[in-house]
């Protein structure tokens, strides 16, 4: 009896010792995800210079609920967010006396498609910028209203309003705006480099060990096509940062602070390696 | 998600005389089950919504009893036999007591 | 040999121990699943005593959840939902959660049909029972066994 259970932990140790993975293995399912009528694209040609063959959403890796709950805008709770995010682009806010819609008046033309685009080069802090952070300066350069707590709320819903107006529109960023090639390549490293106790690096999951399977999890290509996404495991909404630093915590390593340079480099290398894949902001994920 | 509860209902906008329907009603809530414990292993105590009615030309339609195991943002989808035109009146009951609404016309072609 | 195996045990639970440190859902921390007598007095209370026959109620839930914290679950009877062909009331119960009850849905002649889908949490892999009480005082009854899987490093 001893003996038995014994040799049932070391097995189970070697599997987590050679990577916290079994051998089981399962294809991506072969699925179409329309949204309202729109096809998006979910599978398609990786670009130039890139690991795989083929770039895959995060949507294929999922159970057929899972899937349905996306496809249905009306089920899926990621649309709360999204109405939650209209209520406050409409809402006056700060000293101007000014919302979002003052300036941007209706999103659904002035956003369309802005958000495959991000991040971006910003030549005034010269960094890339992702979405929260140009609502920020938005707010304090604009609107006079103080920058958003990272993760508050009212940030997730907004950024989440904001990319879901480039909902189906294919992910592509322009890395030859400012220096943004050389944060791609700090990006690539950090994606590449082995953390924290459990010694993983993004690739070690999102990589090497892409469609196996991580306890129940489906491991996918690890993509940020669908951030914020609705989370079931959170019941809410997930900005993209949050995950990064779970992930990250999840190795047991330290885990950078949000829109650090570390995590946005991060973000513009991520976000490449999904070129080309539909924004399905929200997404839904487990 | 929002601080304030927030509904959000579908409902056909016509339907023939005596047709049944099906409605789907959604709203922002963490249903906070009271199985929860926080950093210092005290207990989040329970909120949830308990109660949930539709009714139509104020006769009930249906209704749910709802507990704990019902998963954050309750998704509640279900059928409505229209005999006329009217209004679709639907209530969340919170635990704390608050009543959140939310209305929708339907018109019988 | 043996030396081998305590060690490798001890990495086993120490990084066991790394994922027991992930959040766990939600339902998960320090779960208990319903006493069997909590389930029964709960079933007895909706049924009023009456045995559940098989038939007429069907219960539709996925195989294997994603995710036990979101599980989409749907109810049907095969009912006319008139004259005298009535359903009252379809209550949902989750045997192995640390409490059985879920919802309870009441129907009425405006109904048009006695169906209802929602989403709901399992702490573990269970079953599900649906019971539907006829105006009649009839009682139906359908099972679904549910597996509720364990993320990986879900964060």
């Amino acid at each position: 009896m001893n003996r038995n259970s014994v040799l049932a932990a070391a097995f189970v140790g070697l599997a987590l010792a050679t990577g916290g993975v079994t051998s089981a293995f399962a294809d991506p399912v072969d699925d179409k995800l329309v949204i309202d009528g729109v096809e998006m694209t979910t599978k398609t040609k990786a670009p130039e210079g890139h690991p795989f063959d083929e770039v895959l959403s995060g949507w294929l890796f999922r159970e057929a609920e899972t899937r349905a709950t996306e496809a249905d805008s009306f089920a899926n709770p990621g649309m709360l967010a999204v109405e939650r995010g209209a209520e406050i682009w409409n809402a006056v806010d700060g000293t101007a006396g000014k919302s979002c819609a003052s300036c941007h008046n209706d999103a659904a033309e002035t956003m369309k498609g802005i958000g495959a685009n991000y991040p971006k080069w910003d030549e005034a802090s010269k960094k890339p910028i992702n979405i929260e952070l140009q609502i920020d300066k938005c707010r304090t350069e604009n609107m006079g209203a103080e920058a958003y707590k990272f993760d508050a709320p009212d940030q997730v819903a907004l950024a989440t309003y904001i990319k879901h107006q480039s909902l189906g529109v294919p992910v592509k960023l322009d890395l030859a705006a400012g220096d943004m090639q050389s944060w791609w390549d700090k990006g690539k490293e950090t994606y590449y480099t082995r953390t924290g106790q459990l010694n993983f690096a993004c690739a070690s999951c999102h990589e090497a060990s892409m469609g196996k399977y991580i306890r129940a999890d489906h491991l996918s290509q690890g993509q940020a096509n669908g951030f914020p996404t609705y989370r079931f495991n959170t019941g809410g909404m997930v900005s993209l940062h949050n995950r990064f630093r779970g992930c990250i915590r999840d190795t047991r390593a330290e885990f950078p602070k949000a829109f650090s340079d570390e995590l946005m480099a991060l973000e513009v290398y991520v976000t490449w390696r999904g070129t080309g894949l539909s924004v399905e902001t929200p997404a839904v994920r487990q | 998600m929002a601080a304030t509860p927030k509904p959000r209902v579908k409902v056909p906008k016509t339907a023939k005389a005596g047709e049944v329907i099906v409605l789907k009603t959604l709203i922002s809530h963490e249903m906070e089950s009271g199985q929860r414990k926080d950093k210092e292993g005290k207990v989040i105590p329970r909120k949830i919504i308990n109660k949930f009615t539709c009714e139509l030309n104020g006769q009930l339609v249906f209704s749910a009893d709802i507990d704990p195991a019902i998963s954050a943002n309750p998704y509640l989808e279900f059928s409505a036999r229209v005999p006329e035109s009217g209004t679709f009146k639907f209530t969340w009951v919170d635990d704390d007591g608050s009543i959140y609404t939310d209305e929708q016309k339907i018109e019988v072609r | 040999m043996e030396d081998r195996m305590t060690l490798t045990r001890r990495r086993v639970l120490a990084l066991t121990a790394g994922f027991a440190a992930v959040p766990a859902l939600q339902l998960l921390s320090g779960v208990a699943h319903a006493a069997a007598e909590d389930t029964t007095k709960l079933i007895a209370d909706f049924t009023g005593g009456k045995e559940p026959q098989s038939g007429k109620i069907k219960l539709t839930a996925p195989e294997i959840a994603e995710n036990g914290n979101t599980v989409p679950v749907s109810v049907s009877v095969d009912s006319k939902m008139a004259d005298g062909d009535m359903v009252q009331s379809v209550m949902l119960v989750a045997e192995g959660n640390p409490r059985p009850e879920v919802v309870t849905f009441h129907f009425t002649a405006l109904s048009g049909a006695a169906a209802a889908t929602t989403r709901m949490r399992l702490a573990k892999t269970q079953s599900v029972i649906a019971l539907a009480k006829m105006a009649d005082g009839s009682v139906y009854m359908d099972k679904k066994e549910v597996k509720v899987t364990i993320g990986g490093c879900g964060g």
